[in-house]
């Protein structure tokens, strides 16, 4: 399967999973709502240009937002970052590999650490831009901090339990192609 | 000029981020001012469609619940029924109007139509429904939303050819006005985002005798809603301290989380009561120039 078919398929099933899974179990509490569709985003190949990422970004979030009737919301956290990946993935990078042997972002590519220090930046990124877009209209301060550690504690946890239950098979970059 | 083209071409990335951080920004913007986004008629159509599939599933869960609601409603209606009453005055008798059907048309305050609710959310701070009846089956905005059971949910928002957004009254940006049953004083439902069963109702002043329990109807000075709809009971009375007015909590009578049938209800007056508010407003402005 090729990557763009493979990333499409990825796309609507994290959207379908988010917007009618996701957003419908009852919360926790009102804090709380588990957010695992911008996963997407991190699992895009590393090779995807810096334009296409923003692209890709501002189409996922804008397919979430219309489902949940908050156009812009959710699409302003993801270009961002879809714009910050490339850097995190610079900075994580060991520096005596000059290339990647693995496609994507991965555990198993990039060592277990690693891989969860870029999702957990990236993750606390989205959910303080995202929370923060939610409290210039509504909601106190405090409310606005615990909403970013605790979105932020279960999205970790819901990403950790999907890297364990679906380990991706990651073919080895050749160059036959 | 090549310094400008050399510039743009090595921050090119960025300029672009910036330029989508803008277009998210300015939707989410003005959406929140507004309710009509960019290409949202268009995308509720897609989403409609997925959210219909969805919602074909959805419903086996609630069938019990909708059905006792709905033979409620029958059970209140046929009370009504002529062949209830017996007419014990032989001086009188029952004249049934031979006109069969509404002839007048003119006088119709109210028209409620039946829809399906193929969204539903309360998890967030902003709620919406939506609806699987649009613009082509004559849903027009700011028509009111009631459950099959009457009690008010929400007030239609945005339309689309053949599905609507209904902003419940679980929004926070959501003002419904609303009046007590026993004293008919009225004031606003808002909701704080805090519990899915209950809205605040602000504005009732504190000389009023209220007791816990007491019922909450539509307001008859609304142009949504027709008067005497059910919205809920009062749960918790707190006395705001720097205004005059009550704090009242309102356990809702709708169930927000098991919605699937409603009635979109259409003021057929409501365009003449707000082209006469607006007449007024303009004939007072002329005043006030004129005389001074």
């Amino acid at each position: 399967m090729s990557d763009l078919i493979r990333n499409i398929f990825r796309l609507i099933i994290f959207i379908l999973v988010q917007a009618f899974v996701l957003n419908k179990i009852p919360h926790l509490h009102r804090f709380i709502v588990p957010y695992l569709y911008y996963l997407f985003i991190l699992w895009l190949p590393f090779s995807t240009p810096r334009f296409a990422l923003l692209a890709i970004g501002f189409v996922t979030g804008l397919a979430l937002d219309y489902f949940t009737m908050t156009p812009g919301l959710h699409t302003a956290a993801c270009v961002l970052i879809a714009y910050v990946r490339p850097f995190i993935i610079n900075v994580l990078t060991p520096k005596e590999f000059t290339e990647f042997n693995y496609r994507e972002p991965s555990p198993r590519g990039m060592g277990w650490a690693p891989y969860t220090v870029y999702v957990l930046i990236l993750t606390l990124l989205h959910h303080t831009y995202l929370v923060f877009l939610e409290w210039l209209d509504f909601g106190t301060f405090l409310s606005f901090l615990i909403k970013v550690i605790s979105t932020t504690a279960i999205s970790m946890l819901l990403i950790l339990t999907v890297e364990l239950l679906f380990p991706r098979r990651l073919k080895y970059r050749t160059n036959t192609v | 000029m090549r310094n400008i083209f050399l510039f743009i071409r090595r921050y090119f990335v960025f300029i672009s981020f910036l330029v989508f951080q803008f277009i998210a920004l300015w939707m989410l913007f003005t959406y929140n001012r507004f309710h009509t986004a960019a290409y949202l008629s268009v995308a509720s159509e897609v989403t409609g469609h997925i959210n219909t599939q969805y919602d074909k599933v959805d419903d086996y869960f609630h069938l019990r619940e909708e059905n006792k609601r709905v033979h409620h409603m029958n059970d209140s209606l046929l009370n009504l029924l002529h062949f209830n009453f017996y007419i014990s005055d032989t001086s009188k008798k029952l004249v049934i109007d031979s006109t069969k059907y509404d002839t007048l048309v003119k006088f119709r305050r109210y028209l409620w139509r039946e829809a399906k609710v193929v969204n539903n959310s309360v998890a967030s701070e902003k709620n919406y429904l939506q609806i699987n009846r649009g613009a082509a089956q004559g849903i027009k905005e700011n028509m009111a939303v009631v459950n099959s059971d009457g009690a008010a949910v929400g007030v239609v928002v945005n339309t689309s050819e053949n599905f609507s957004e209904v902003m419940s009254l679980l929004h926070i940006q959501s003002r419904v006005t609303a009046s007590l049953k026993k004293t008919g004083d009225y004031g606003t439902l808002e909701w704080d985002a805090q519990s899915p069963y209950f809205i605040t109702l602000r504005g009732i002043s504190k000389n009023i005798d209220v007791k816990r329990g007491d019922t909450v109807v539509t307001s008859m000075y609304s142009y949504n809603f027709p008067p005497g709809l059910m919205v809920g009971t009062i749960a918790n009375i707190n006395s705001d301290p720097a205004t005059g007015f009550y704090d009242l909590k309102v356990r809702t009578a709708a169930k927000f989380n098991s919605i699937q049938q409603v009635f979109v209800i259409e003021n057929l007056q409501r365009e003449e009561q707000m082209k006469l508010e607006k007449d007024t407003e303009k004939k007072i402005e002329q005043e006030k120039r004129t005389t001074r």
